[in-house]
C-alpha cells in the first residue's frame, strides 16, 4: 500500500472516530452549530500563530487554532449572557466575525514574500495528502486525550446532557461540565483542521451522530456507532480521493458522510422516514375506511331500523377525495361491513352497523 | 424552634434580566408536612423551588435546610423536575434514568454498580414500574414518565422532596399511585413540597400550602390558609386584581 495513502486513511479514520464520538453530545445537547462556530473561529488563530513566528510548525498553528476557537466560545457565552441575542444568533455572529477576520489576515499574509509556500490556505478546506507522520502523532495524542476524558466523565456528561436541573440539584457543577464538553469539541475540531479544514470540520461532528441516532436507543451504542460511522467515512473518503484524480479528501469524506446520513434518515428500521411514511399511510387508509363507514351510518340514521341502500354519488358528495370512496367501499365489503345492490347502490350490513356504532362512540369520547 | 423546620427561606428574590420573578419571599416549612405551592401562571412557583435548590441564581435571600446551608445538606433534598423539562427522546432506558438518582452518593467518576441497581429497582417497584426497567424512555406515557422521575428521587432516600408539578398531565391511576407514595413518605416523617395546579385537590392531598404570585400571598396549614380570600388575592379576581394593583 502507498505510504501517503496509509497516512491519510489512518488520519482520516482516527479523526472521524474522535469527532463522531464527541459530536454525539453536541447533537444531543442541540449545539450542532457550536462546532461550526468554533471551527470557523479557529482560522484567525492559525494565521496569527503564523504571523507570530510559528512558521509551518503544525503543533503551534493548531495551538493557535484551539486558542481562537476557545476565545470564540467565550464570546458566544458572553453574548448570550449579556445581550438579548439568543444562542444561535450568538453562534452566527461569532462564526462570521471570526471567520471574516481569519480570511482578512490570511489574504494579508499571503501577500508577504515567500508566504505563498506557507500552506496556510490548506486550513480552509484541508489537505489530507499533505499529512506527515508527525501530524498523525499530534492527531493521535489529541484524539486519545479527547476520548479518555469523554470516558472518565461519561456519567457526569450523560447526567447533565439529559437533565441539567436535576444534575445541578445533586450538586454537580453544570457550567464546568459545559466547559469540559466544549473543550472536547474544540480538541476534536483542532485535530481535524489539517485534514478537512475549518469550513467542513463541523459536519464530521454532527453528521455521524445524526446517522447513529437513527439506529439505536442507547447512548453508549450511539456514541460507539457514531465513532464507527465517522471512522468509516474517513477511510472511505480517503479511498475515493486517492482513486479518483483531483478529488480532495476533506470534501470526499463529507460526501461519504452525507450518503450515510441520507441512508440512515430514510431506511432506519424504527425512526426512518420510509417506515414512518408507511405508518402514516396505513393510519390514513384506516381512517378513510372508518369515515366512509360512518358516512353510510349517518345516511342510514334517517331510515330507521331497516337497512337502506344509498347511492355512491351521495357518498362521494360527503368526502373530499371522491375517487377513494368506491375502492374503500369494496374493501369494506370484503370485510362484510357493507354490501352492494349493484348500480352504485350500497348499504350497511348488520355487522357494519355494529362496527359504525363502536367508532361513533370512540369519536364522541 | 428552628430545629423542627425543614426549610427556612428568607427574603428570597430572583430576577431574570432586571425583571423580578420572585420578590422578597419568606417562608418556613415545618418538618413532616406536605406543602403545595399554588399560584397563577407566571407566579414564579417553579423558579422559587429552583432558587431553593440552588439551580437558578438568586438575587438575594438565604435558604436553610434543617438549620444549615444547602451545600451542607444537599443529600437531604431530592428534586423531581417538571416532566416536560427534559427530552424524552434521549437515547436511554428507564433504569438508566432512575440510576441517576444515585449519582450523588457515587460522587465524581465512579460508575453505578450492583448496589445502585438494586436501589433503583426497589424504587421502580415502589412506583409500580419494575417491569419497565429496560424500556426505552421514548416509549413511556406521561404518567409513566412522572413515575420514573419520582422513582429517581426515591433512590436518594432524602428527608425533603421538592416536586415541580408532579400531577401535571398524568392519568388518574398514576395520580393515585403517586399520592399513595407521598402519603407513605409523610408517614415516615419526610417533608414534601410540590408546585401544584389543581386547586380542587389541594385540600385532599396537602396539609400545608403557600400561595404565591411573585410575592408570597399567604402560607400555613391548609384549613386556615386555603381560603377564598387568599385565593382571590393570589389569582386576582376582576375586582381584587385592581386592589392588588394598588398595593404593588
Amino acid at each position: 500500500m502507498d505510504f501517503t495513502f496509509t497516512i491519510v486513511a489512518v488520519g482520516a479514520g482516527l479523526l472521524g472516530a474522535v469527532a463522531g464520538s464527541v459530536g454525539t453530545f453536541a447533537v444531543l445537547r442541540r449545539q450542532s452549530l457550536l462546532g461550526d462556530s468554533i471551527s470557523h473561529a479557529a482560522l484567525p488563530g492559525i494565521v496569527l500563530a503564523f504571523i507570530l513566528g510559528a512558521g509551518r510548525n503544525p503543533l503551534w498553528l493548531l495551538i493557535g487554532a484551539a486558542a481562537a476557537g476557545w476565545i470564540g466560545t467565550i464570546f458566544i457565552m458572553g453574548i448570550i449572557r449579556r445581550t438579548r441575542i439568543d444562542t444561535s444568533g450568538a453562534q452566527g455572529v461569532v462564526l462570521s466575525v471570526f471567520f471574516g477576520l481569519g480570511l482578512l489576515l490570511l489574504t494579508y499574509v499571503q501577500k508577504w514574500p515567500d508566504a505563498s509556500q506557507s500552506g496556510l490556505d490548506k486550513y480552509l478546506f484541508g489537505q489530507a495528502a499533505a499529512l506527515l507522520p508527525q501530524d498523525l502523532i499530534i492527531m493521535a495524542c489529541g484524539g486519545t486525550l479527547t476520548l479518555v476524558l469523554l470516558m472518565i466523565f461519561w456519567k457526569e456528561i450523560k447526567l447533565l446532557t439529559f437533565d441539567r436541573s436535576f444534575g445541578e440539584s445533586l450538586g454537580f457543577p453544570a457550567k464546568k461540565i459545559d466547559l469540559l464538553i466544549t473543550a472536547l469539541i474544540v480538541l476534536s475540531i483542532v485535530i481535524g483542521l489539517q485534514t478537512v479544514g475549518v469550513i467542513l470540520m463541523s459536519s464530521l461532528l454532527v453528521a455521524p451522530a445524526a446517522a447513529a441516532r437513527q439506529w439505536t436507543e442507547k447512548l453508549g451504542i450511539m456514541v460507539f456507532l457514531s465513532g464507527v460511522f465517522g471512522a468509516a467515512a474517513g477511510i472511505a473518503g480517503s479511498i475515493v480521493s486517492s482513486s479518483i484524480p483531483n478529488i480532495p479528501t476533506g470534501p470526499a469524506i463529507v460526501m461519504v458522510m452525507t450518503i450515510m446520513v441520507a441512508f440512515s434518515l430514510l431506511f432506519a428500521p424504527r425512526r426512518g422516514l420510509l417506515i414512518q411514511l408507511l405508518r402514516t399511510h396505513q393510519n390514513r387508509f384506516h381512517y378513510s375506511l372508518q369515515s366512509i363507514l360512518l358516512d353510510l351510518y349517518q345516511l342510514q340514521q334517517t331510515h330507521g331500523e331497516e337497512l337502506h341502500f344509498h347511492d355512491l354519488n351521495t357518498l362521494q358528495l360527503m368526502r373530499s377525495r371522491k375517487s377513494s370512496v368506491l375502492s374503500g367501499l369494496q374493501i369494506l365489503s370484503t370485510r362484510g361491513l357493507v354490501e352492494t345492490g349493484g348500480g352504485g347502490q350500497w348499504k350497511l350490513t348488520p355487522k357494519g352497523i355494529q362496527e359504525a356504532t363502536k367508532f361513533g362512540e370512540t369519536y364522541e369520547l | 424552634m428552628s430545629k423542627d423546620l425543614a426549610i427556612e427561606v428568607e427574603d428570597m428574590t430572583i430576577s431574570y434580566q432586571e425583571k423580578p420573578v420572585v420578590w422578597d419571599v419568606d417562608f418556613h416549612v415545618p418538618q413532616g408536612v406536605m406543602m403545595a405551592i399554588i399560584g397563577p401562571n407566571g407566579a414564579g412557583k417553579s423558579t422559587l423551588i429552583k432558587g431553593i435548590l440552588g439551580i437558578v441564581p438568586t438575587t438575594a435571600g438565604t435558604v436553610k435546610i434543617f438549620g444549615k446551608s444547602l451545600n451542607q445538606q444537599r443529600k437531604l433534598v431530592a428534586y423531581v423536575p417538571q416532566r416536560t423539562s427534559v427530552d424524552w427522546d434521549f437515547p436511554t432506558t428507564v433504569l438508566d434514568v432512575v440510576l441517576m438518582g444515585t449519582y450523588r452518593q457515587l460522587g465524581w467518576i465512579r460508575r453505578p454498580g450492583k448496589q445502585q441497581i438494586l436501589q433503583s429497582m426497589e424504587a421502580l417497584s415502589k412506583v409500580g414500574m419494575e417491569n419497565f426497567a429496560d424500556r426505552q424512555i421514548s416509549q413511556l406515557s406521561g404518567g409513566q414518565q412522572q413515575r420514573v422521575f419520582l422513582a429517581r428521587a426515591l433512590t436518594q432516600d432524602s428527608e425533603i422532596y421538592i416536586m415541580d408539578e408532579p400531577f401535571q398531565g398524568v392519568d388518574a391511576t398514576t395520580e393515585k399511585a403517586i399520592i399513595t407514595i407521598l402519603k407513605e413518605l409523610k408517614r415516615l416523617g419526610k417533608t414534601m413540597i410540590a408546585v401544584h395546579h389543581d386547586l380542587q385537590t389541594v385540600e385532599e392531598y396537602f396539609d400545608w400550602v403557600t400561595l404565591l404570585n411573585v410575592r408570597r400571598i399567604a402560607g400555613g396549614p391548609v384549613q386556615e390558609t386555603f381560603t377564598q380570600d387568599n385565593l382571590k388575592k393570589a389569582y386576582g379576581g376582576r375586582h381584587s386584581f385592581l386592589d392588588d394593583g394598588k398595593r404593588v
